[in-house]
């Protein structure tokens, strides 16, 4: 299903930010256009078969969100491949393509347009949407007058409407109050007993021990450890202890 | 033939998947433009009109004498134009503009320029309507050449497109470029004939000015519009010229470094 073949990513920092060919051309004449390399991902190798949830756990700044980011396509690795097979739906940050002016019903198209869903299929799922939303009839106010737990659970129903091959989670499960929490957690089972494959990223390690088959560790964009949940999730907590 | 049916294949494709977000990203530029303001969607009729009164007063009495139908002359050079300064300097701001998106969601990033061009495009459309309202008012008469225009209008929105691929592309690694492009696209108003007339120019300046591709787009539409007849063969040849030249160029240039985009937004 997905399957990384030693994936490596850099990101190139100066440590001014040249941001204007005026400031470009004058470092350039003093010698002073530095770029430190920063590895974010070190040669990962791994395969994640149809159906599995694999955990990914590791300290801030890990590498986590860059590799879901290599996964979901949106960074291309500096080396190595990554072969995903099927419609992947990340849900790295809920309504990153919400605008503000617009109302919420817009919003839906627009967001569900944004994640790959055809026109006829968002509506049809536009009530159920909705109503997962429990927007009830703020639906059609427009979205700077939203709370953001508002803005938070309509970004969720969108995002889980459909039942995608790959989903990709990134901390996402902590939206709303306690009983739309219930309710996404039990939206994100559903999914993950469907037959979709899920990468999960948490830093509650109890979330991580409940819902995934395996887990990786990450640790300064290394891998530290692969394999069965509860072994991962053990050592990462002793060597956590350990620091 | 194997290649171009690959291409086509592609293009269709990714119109199949990616048709419903233009659609989306069109509407929202749209909305967004007017949102708030009294008269909304009117100004995209208001503006070339009230552009055009104040030149015709400023520049009537200099020019006029030497161009037939000056109202009409001046109208189209100024919607031409407008759209022009209009969709380039809103693609320049696509890529950066959308950032929070493009570092989030993987989506076709040639997207956010094409969905500014188009949205802009819709307002070129509208304002399309002043125009034929001056060719009324100035009792021009109507031909069948005017089924000419969507040619012009084509290689126009073309050449828009790769000059805003080539801006959008330049701005994610230098964001000087917009304050540079305000410069430049003044200096390209005044290197393109819209309120004088081309026989202005010295005659030894003429080869350097006609290398300008906004000069021969606009010449088509106005022999198609004012003088309703066809153009010669060779104007058709330079307007394509003229719009799918910029067009590869900036496609091949933002392909090229659309990857790097992620790294420095």
């Amino acid at each position: 299903m997905i399957r990384a073949e030693h994936v490596s990513l850099c990101y190139r920092m100066t440590y001014d930010r040249v941001k204007s060919m005026k400031e470009y051309v004058v470092q350039l004449l003093k010698g002073k256009v530095r770029y430190e390399e920063f590895w974010a991902l070190k040669d990962l190798s791994f395969e994640v078969r149809k159906g599995e949830v694999l955990g990914i756990v590791g300290h801030n700044g890990a590498g986590k969100s860059t590799l879901l980011k290599v996964i979901s396509g949106i960074l291309k690795p500096a080396r190595g491949s990554v072969a995903v097979n099927g419609v992947v739906a990340p849900m790295l940050e809920l309504g990153s393509g919400f605008d503000f002016d617009l109302t919420g019903r817009e919003n839906v198209f627009l967001n569900g347009a944004i994640l790959g869903f055809s026109e006829q299929f968002l509506k049809g799922k536009y009530e159920e949407i909705v109503e997962f939303s429990e927007l009830g009839q703020f639906i059609d106010v427009p979205l700077r007058n939203y709370s953001s737990g508002m803005v938070a659970r309509l970004a969720f129903s969108v995002a889980t409407v459909v039942r995608p091959d790959i989903l990709i989670v990134d901390e996402v499960l902590s939206v709303g109050d306690a009983d739309f929490q219930e309710k996404s957690k039990k939206r994100m089972l559903e999914l993950m007993g469907g037959g979709t494959t899920v990468l999960f990223v948490s830093h509650s390690l109890e979330q991580v021990r409940a819902m995934c088959d395996r887990v990786l560790w990450l640790e300064h964009g290394e891998m530290k450890m692969l394999g069965e949940a509860q072994r991962v999730c053990d050592a990462y907590q002793l060597g956590e202890g350990g620091e | 033939m194997k290649k171009q049916g690959n291409i086509v294949t592609r293009l269709i494709d990714a119109f199949r998947r990616y048709g419903y977000l233009l659609r989306q990203l069109v509407s929202r530029d749209f909305k967004s433009k007017y949102k708030r303001s009294v008269l909304g969607v009117l100004w995209s009729f208001l503006n070339p009109l009230l552009t055009m009164l104040v030149q015709y007063i400023v520049f009537s009495t200099l020019f006029k004498s030497d161009i037939p139908n000056y109202p009409l002359y001046l109208l189209t050079g100024i919607v031409c134009f407008n759209f022009f300064s209009e969709s380039t300097g809103m693609a320049l701001q696509s890529i950066t503009g959308n950032a929070s998106l493009i570092t989030k969601v993987y989506v076709p990033k040639y997207i956010y320029p094409l969905s500014r061009v188009l949205s802009s495009g819709i307002n070129l459309l509208m304002s399309l309507i002043p125009l034929l309202l001056v060719m009324l008012l100035t009792w021009t008469p109507v031909r069948p050449a005017i089924l000419l225009l969507p040619i012009g209008l084509i290689c126009l929105v073309g050449f828009c497109l790769g000059i805003g691929l080539i801006l959008s592309t330049m701005m994610v690694f230098f964001r000087d470029t917009q304050f540079l492009w305000g410069v430049v696209s003044l200096l390209w108003m005044y290197a393109t004939p819209i309120f004088y007339p081309e026989t202005i120019i010295p005659a030894k300046f003429m080869l350097i000015y006609k290398c300008n591709p906004l000069y021969h787009i606009i010449r088509f539409i106005r022999i198609v519009l004012i003088q309703g007849v066809s153009p010669e063969p060779k104007a058709y040849a330079l307007c394509l010229i003229a719009s799918f030249v910029p067009l590869v160029v900036g496609a091949a240039v933002f392909k090229k470094n659309q990857d790097k985009f992620v790294l420095n937004l």
